[in-house]
C-alpha cells in the first residue's frame, strides 16, 4: 500500500497547498479578529472552508463556526434565522452558488427582512476558469445590485477586503461581498481605508477615465500607469462599492474626461458598466461610455490567466482597449 | 406535563372556531383567500398560541420567547386574528386586511406584523429559518423553543430535507416541526402528485423524533404538543405529523379540492359561518 510519503516533490493535495489563496486569508483572519473584539460573528460555509479561508476562523473560534455541508440554500436561509436572533452571520461559498443558486433565499430571507447577514461570494467572475460555466459567476453583480436593501461590495485586494469587513461590521443591513480567488496582486497597503459607498480616484485624466472594480482594479492601474508614462492623460476611478453607487465621483470623472471606460470581470450587461450608464444617462451627461468585460456569452474554459488575456482583462488587454479609444 | 382537562380542550375548540370565523370575515374583505388551508390548522394554531408557546405579547421582542414560523404562510389569514386577540396590535387594524398599505397581506411579513418572527411565503424556507434560530439559541444558552408549521405539500421542496438532515445531525432538540398533513395541495392530492409516504419513517431516518396526532382533536393535540415541548430528555429535533382535513368545518370545502383558494358571496358566507359555529 502506497502512502503520501512516497510521492515526489510537486505532487500535492488540497490540504497541502492551503497557501494558494493567500488573499482570502484576510477573510478568516479579519473575522476572527473581530470576534476576538466581541462582535457577535458567526462564520458559515458549505464544504469550502479551505477554499475561502474560514478554516482559519474555525481554528480560533470553533464554537462560532458553522459547517452546513453542501446545502447552500439551507445555509443562506438559516443565516437569516441566526441574524434575527442578534448574531451577525458571514456566509461564504463560491459566488456562482451563492448569487445564482441561492438568489431567492437571499431575497426572501436576508434582504427583504433587512437582516445583517454578510454574503461572501468568492471565486467570482471567471476565477475558476477551467472548472466551467457551472463555477463561473459573471452575472452576480447584475443580480445582487437589483435586490432592494442589499449593499454590494467588491474589494480590489486583501487589504481592501480586510478594511471593508472591518468598516461594515456594524452595518445594520445585508451586504454581498464579491471576492476573487485570493491571488489578486496588492493595490493597497494594510490598514487602507474603506468607506461603504465611496469610490477611490487614483488618477484624474482629461482624455479618458478607466472605471474598475474588484479584480480589475490592479490590471487597470497597471494599464493606466503605462499610458500615463507615455504621456496620455488617462485617469482611474476604483469602485469598491457597487451599491450604494458613488454617483458623485462617477459624474465628476465624466465631467473631467472626454470618455469613460468601465472594466469588470463580469458580463457587460448589468454590472459596473450598467451602473455607470444609468448614472450618466439620468444625469444627462453626454460623456461617451465603453463597457469592457465579459461579452454577453458563456465564457470559454481555460486557466484564469489565459482567460484574462483572451478577454483582454489583464493589464496589457486593458491598455490596448484604452489605447483604441484615445 | 400537566394533564389536559376538559376545560383546556374546550378552550382550544372555541378558539379554533374563532379562527375559522375570523378567516371567513377577513376573506370577505380581500374577496379572495385560503379558507381551506387555514381551517386545516385551526386547532393546531389555537393549541400553540393559547396553551403551548411561551410569549409576552406586550414585549414582542422578548429574546427568550418561543419562536413560531409559518412555513405555509398562505394560511396567515387564520393567524393574524390570534395575534390581535392576544394584544400584539389593535383588533381594528385587521379590518384593513390586504387593503392598500395594510401590514397584513396574504403572507406574513416580519417587518410589518408585530408578533411575526419571520416572513414567509416562499415554501420550503421556514425549516431552515427555524434551524438558524435553534442554532442561535443553543449558541447563547437560551431555552426558547422554535416551532415551525409546515404544509404537507411544502415537503415536496428540497430545502426542507436539507434542513431536516442538518437539524438531525446537530441534535437540534429545540426545533419542533408540525406538519399539517391535510393531504392536499393546489393541483390535487399531495400523494398523487409526489408521494410522501412513508412520511414518519422518512423523518425518523433524518434523525427526528416523530409522533402523530389527529389534528382536529383538541385534547389529543394539546397532549401531543405539550409532551413534545416539555420533554427535556429529548435529544433530537421533533416532528408532529398532524392528520387534518383541508377545509375542516365547512362540508363542501372538506370534499372539494378547489377550495385551496376561493371566495364566498354573502349568503354562502353565512352558511359557512353556521357550519363552523355548529361544528364547535
Amino acid at each position: 500500500m502506497s502512502t503520501s510519503a512516497d510521492l515526489h516533490e510537486g505532487s500535492w493535495h488540497l490540504l497541502s497547498v492551503l497557501d494558494q489563496s493567500p488573499g482570502l486569508h484576510a477573510l478568516g483572519d479579519t473575522l476572527a479578529d473581530l470576534a476576538d473584539e466581541g462582535h457577535p460573528i458567526v462564520a458559515c460555509t458549505a464544504d469550502l472552508k479551505y477554499s475561502n479561508g474560514l478554516n482559519r476562523f474555525e481554528e480560533r473560534h470553533p464554537d462560532r463556526f458553522l459547517q452546513f455541508g453542501i446545502s447552500e440554500q439551507n445555509m443562506v436561509t438559516a443565516s437569516g434565522g441566526i441574524a434575527s436572533c442578534g448574531e451577525v452571520p458571514y456566509v461564504a461559498t463560491f459566488a456562482s452558488f451563492l448569487a445564482l443558486l441561492c438568489c431567492e433565499q437571499i431575497r426572501m430571507d436576508v434582504a427583504y427582512p433587512g437582516l445583517p447577514v454578510r454574503l461572501i461570494g468568492h471565486h467570482a467572475g471567471i476565477a475558476l476558469g477551467f472548472y466551467g460555466t457551472s463555477h463561473h459567476a459573471t452575472e452576480d453583480l447584475a443580480i445582487m445590485r437589483s435586490i432592494p436593501g442589499l449593499s454590494v461590495v467588491a474589494p480590489a485586494d486583501a487589504a481592501e477586503l480586510a478594511a471593508a469587513l472591518r468598516a461594515t461590521v456594524d452595518h445594520p443591513g445585508p451586504i454581498y461581498f464579491r471576492l476573487g480567488r485570493g491571488r489578486e496582486p496588492r493595490v493597497y497597503e494594510d490598514g487602507t481605508e474603506f468607506v461603504l459607498g465611496e469610490a477611490r480616484s487614483h488618477y484624474e485624466g482629461s482624455e479618458l477615465t478607466v472605471v474598475a472594480t474588484g479584480s480589475t482594479v490592479h490590471p487597470a492601474l497597471m494599464a493606466v500607469e503605462a499610458l500615463r508614462a507615455r504621456g496620455q492623460d488617462v485617469g482611474l476611478l476604483a469602485v469598491p462599492t457597487i451599491k450604494p453607487f458613488d454617483r458623485e465621483r462617477v459624474l465628476a470623472a465624466a465631467q473631467g474626461s472626454r470618455r469613460l471606460l468601465t472594466v469588470e470581470e463580469h458580463n457587460v450587461v448589468g454590472g459596473l458598466g450598467g451602473a455607470v450608464a444609468e448614472v450618466l444617462a439620468q444625469a444627462g451627461a453626454g460623456t461617451p461610455l465603453t463597457c469592457h468585460g465579459i461579452p454577453d456569452e458563456y465564457c470559454l474554459i481555460g486557466p484564469p490567466t489565459h482567460l484574462y488575456r483572451h478577454y483582454r482583462l489583464d493589464a496589457e488587454g486593458i491598455e490596448a482597449v484604452a489605447q483604441e479609444l484615445l | 406535563m400537566t394533564t389536559v382537562t376538559n376545560e383546556d380542550a374546550e378552550r382550544i375548540r372555541e378558539r379554533a372556531r374563532f379562527i375559522r370565523e375570523e378567516t371567513i370575515r377577513l376573506i370577505s374583505i380581500a374577496k379572495v383567500g385560503h379558507y381551506a388551508s387555514a381551517f386545516s390548522c385551526a386547532e393546531l394554531l389555537a393549541a400553540l398560541y393559547y396553551d403551548v408557546l411561551r410569549l409576552r405579547p406586550q414585549e414582542p421582542g422578548w429574546p427568550d420567547r418561543d419562536r413560531f414560523l409559518f412555513g405555509k404562510g398562505h394560511a396567515a389569514v387564520g393567524w393574524y386574528p390570534i395575534l390581535a386577540d392576544l394584544g400584539y396590535f389593535p383588533k381594528e387594524e385587521l379590518d384593513g386586511y390586504t387593503r392598500l398599505g395594510s401590514p397584513f397581506g396574504d403572507h406574513p411579513d416580519m417587518r410589518r406584523v408585530v408578533g411575526c418572527d419571520f416572513s414567509s411565503g416562499s415554501l420550503g424556507h421556514a425549516l431552515s429559518t427555524g434551524l438558524g434560530m435553534a442554532i442561535a439559541g443553543k449558541m447563547r444558552h437560551r431555552d426558547y423553543r422554535v416551532f415551525v408549521m409546515l404544509g404537507d405539500g411544502e415537503l415536496h421542496e428540497g430545502q426542507i430535507w436539507e434542513a431536516a438532515m442538518a437539524a438531525g445531525h446537530r441534535s437540534a432538540s429545540n426545533l419542533i416541526a408540525i406538519v399539517d398533513r391535510n393531504e392536499h395541495c393546489l393541483d390535487g392530492r399531495v400523494d398523487d402528485i409526489v408521494g410522501l409516504e412513508p412520511l414518519a419513517a422518512r423523518w425518523e431516518a433524518f434523525g427526528w423524533s416523530v409522533s402523530e396526532v389527529d389534528g382536529h382533536d383538541p385534547s389529543a393535540v394539546l397532549e401531543a404538543l405539550r409532551g413534545i415541548a416539555d420533554d427535556e430528555e429529548r435529544t433530537r429535533p421533533a416532528v408532529l405529523i398532524a392528520h387534518t382535513v383541508k377545509g375542516k368545518g365547512v362540508g363542501y370545502m372538506e370534499s372539494e379540492i378547489g377550495w385551496h383558494l376561493g371566495y364566498l358571496v354573502e349568503p354562502d358566507e353565512q352558511r359557512a359561518l353556521a357550519e363552523v359555529r355548529g361544528a364547535a
